[in-house]
């Protein structure tokens, strides 16, 4: 009995401070969000209301539409290549490599980037796709433009680029883990049933490694939508994404209320996928 | 894409060792690429840092150190890393008190709203650092908090607190059970077993998700962005100085960046290796 109330004070000093945390420094922000996307911009800043403008103003005012348009366009396009590029390496990596040092190294190799500090990475393609940079030097040095190019960089080609570049570990990793779990004597059992490696791949392997898909692309999705480093460094005016929006109604524009009211949006995109992708997780869970 | 053919064809026993050669010959070729994209950028960046024009663009002129000495004359630069030491040393120690207590909870206890406590909890990772940061700084501005460093050290802890309950609870689920059921049943507390059982168990996550929290907090600049007040931590000063374009001297800092960051992996390999392999 003792134990018992020992064990609930032990659960109290856990549970205590990570709550509190929780509370202050998530909940109480994000409702604070919520109250000023519901304010009004007045000279200097905003005062107080309760009205949906900043929301009709969204909805109403084409750009920012189309915004949120391209912002969607390009997250989905940046998780798809990066689906595209990270499988098959994770597929390498976990399958068909029989060296599990080599194996290792190469997976590190892929996830060290992300210690590599983030805005260096957006910026090496700035310094790479640029009229004066590395890749129009290398085609005039090879002869093949004789004038630089201003076409790679301020693209929304560039984006993609960049955000690929920068998220594509965290595609890797959860599809690595995914393979890493499925047990080997599923491939022989599928072979013994005459099931040729292709069957087997796309009807045992695929199905089974779903969940690090889905977990990978939530991530790489979610991260890519409120994304302004990548829009800010290569974009151009034709790769504006809604946090660069955002970032600017809370700089220059100063207008707080709109500016939350887009960041609630975000939050609630982003809330969506992530509990899509847990109801999709929850469903395919499978025991081995 | 071309192998289909040659893998479909493969009997059981295969007698034929080129076509499984030549589907590995894709393979690794394919993983040579991607990691080439991966590298290749990098390795420009480190170059250019050390090349004596202005411009960035093949072909190299010239070897100079003169970048890596302008920025070790510019006090503005040395004060913003020393601030981004400061808030990655301060946000890594919350992250780490508030996160190693979290995963234990969610790793030991039943409780009701676990659910939503784990989905809170890990909600950073896939939130865009500009919500936490607006969000955070919208409550700042309602408290009539002023901003400053600390308040970037409560962003990023905030932020960066999924990374360490991800790493710690993962080492925790791999424990052996019977370690903590056992000093239970001497007789030992909750605390007393997470004490002296439980926390030298999971010592090196703890150590590996504290400099990868280090690391993401002296690089991070979503959160920062809106947080902070007149001082700049690193990266905002090479973001700001980004407006400008691109210059050698932000390669050059680029560079030392990237000697950091590897310092630390090899720290965190170090500090984190396998136990039973000493001596």
């Amino acid at each position: 009995m003792t134990l018992r109330a020992l064990d609930r004070i032990g659960m109290g000093f856990f549970l205590g401070l990570p709550i509190l945390w929780i509370v202050l420094f998530m909940l109480v922000p994000y409702g604070v969000l919520l109250t000023y996307s519901f304010w009004i911009k007045s000279y200097p800043l905003f005062e107080p209301a309760f009205q949906f403008g900043n929301y009709l103003t969204l909805l109403n005012e084409p750009q920012y539409l189309s915004v949120i348009g391209r912002t969607l366009k390009i997250a989905v396009i940046v998780s798809v290549t990066a689906l595209v590029l990270a499988y098959p390496f994770a597929y390498f990596l976990v399958f068909r490599l029989k060296n599990v040092t080599i194996r290792k190294v190469l997976f590190f190799g892929v996830i060290a980037p992300l210690w590599v500090s983030y805005l260096l990475r957006a910026y090496l393609w700035k310094t790479i796709l640029g009229t004066q940079g590395v890749l129009n030097s290398t085609l005039m040095g090879l002869g093949i433009i004789s004038e630089p190019l201003d076409i790679f960089l301020y693209s929304q080609a560039a984006m993609v680029i960049t955000l690929t570049y920068i998220f594509i570990p965290f595609m890797v990793m959860p599809i690595y883990a995914a393979l890493e779990k499925i047990p080997r004597n599923l491939d022989e059992a599928s072979a013994d049933l005459g099931q040729s490696s292709w069957t087997t791949f796309w009807r045992v392997t695929v199905p089974l490694s779903l969940p690090g898909v889905v977990a990978g692309f939530t991530l790489t999705f979610c991260l890519c939508f409120g994304d302004f480093v990548a829009a800010f460094l290569v974009g151009g005016p034709d790769g504006l994404m809604v946090a660069n929006v955002i970032t600017s109604q809370f700089g220059a524009a100063l207008n707080w209320p709109l500016g939350s009211a887009l960041a609630v949006v975000m939050l609630v995109v982003v809330l969506a996928i992530i509990s899509l992708s847990d109801r999709f997780e929850q469903r395919t869970k499978v025991q081995f | 894409m071309a192998d289909i053919a040659l893998i479909r064809s493969k009997p059981r026993k295969p007698p034929l060792s080129i076509p499984k050669g030549a589907a590995d010959g894709a393979f690794i070729t394919y993983a040579t690429l991607l990691l080439a994209f991966l590298y290749m950028p990098v390795a420009i960046l480190i170059i250019f840092s050390f090349n004596d024009s202005r411009v960035l663009a093949w072909p190299l002129s010239g070897f100079t150190l003169d970048w890596y000495r302008t920025l070790f004359a510019n006090a503005d630069l040395l004060e913003a890393v020393g601030n981004s030491f400061y808030v990655a040393t301060l946000s890594t120690a919350l992250a780490l008190c508030i996160g190693i207590p979290a995963a234990m909870a969610l790793h030991r206890f039943v409780f009701p709203g676990k659910a939503l406590f784990r989905r809170l909890l890990l909600l950073p990772i896939a939130l865009p650092g500009i919500v936490t940061g607006i969000s955070m700084l919208n409550f700042f501005n309602l408290m009539g908090f002023n901003l400053s460093l600390h308040t970037v050290v409560l962003g990023h802890a905030t932020a960066l607190l999924a990374v360490v309950v991800i790493q710690v609870l993962a080492r925790l689920q791999r424990l052996p059970p019977s370690l903590e059921e056992a000093s239970s049943d001497l007789g030992a507390s909750a605390l007393v077993t997470f004490w002296y059982v439980t926390l030298p168990n999971i010592k090196t996550a703890i150590v590996g998700s504290g400099l990868l929290v280090f690391v993401l907090s002296f690089d991070e600049i979503p959160v920062t962005f809106f947080l902070t007040g007149r001082d700049n931590t690193l990266p905002m000063y090479i973001y700001s100085t980004m407006r400008r374009g691109v210059t050698p001297e932000i390669n050059a800092v680029g560079t030392l960046l990237i000697l950091f960051s590897v310092v630390l992996i090899l720290l965190a390999a170090f500090l984190t290796r396998p136990p039973g392999r000493k001596r």
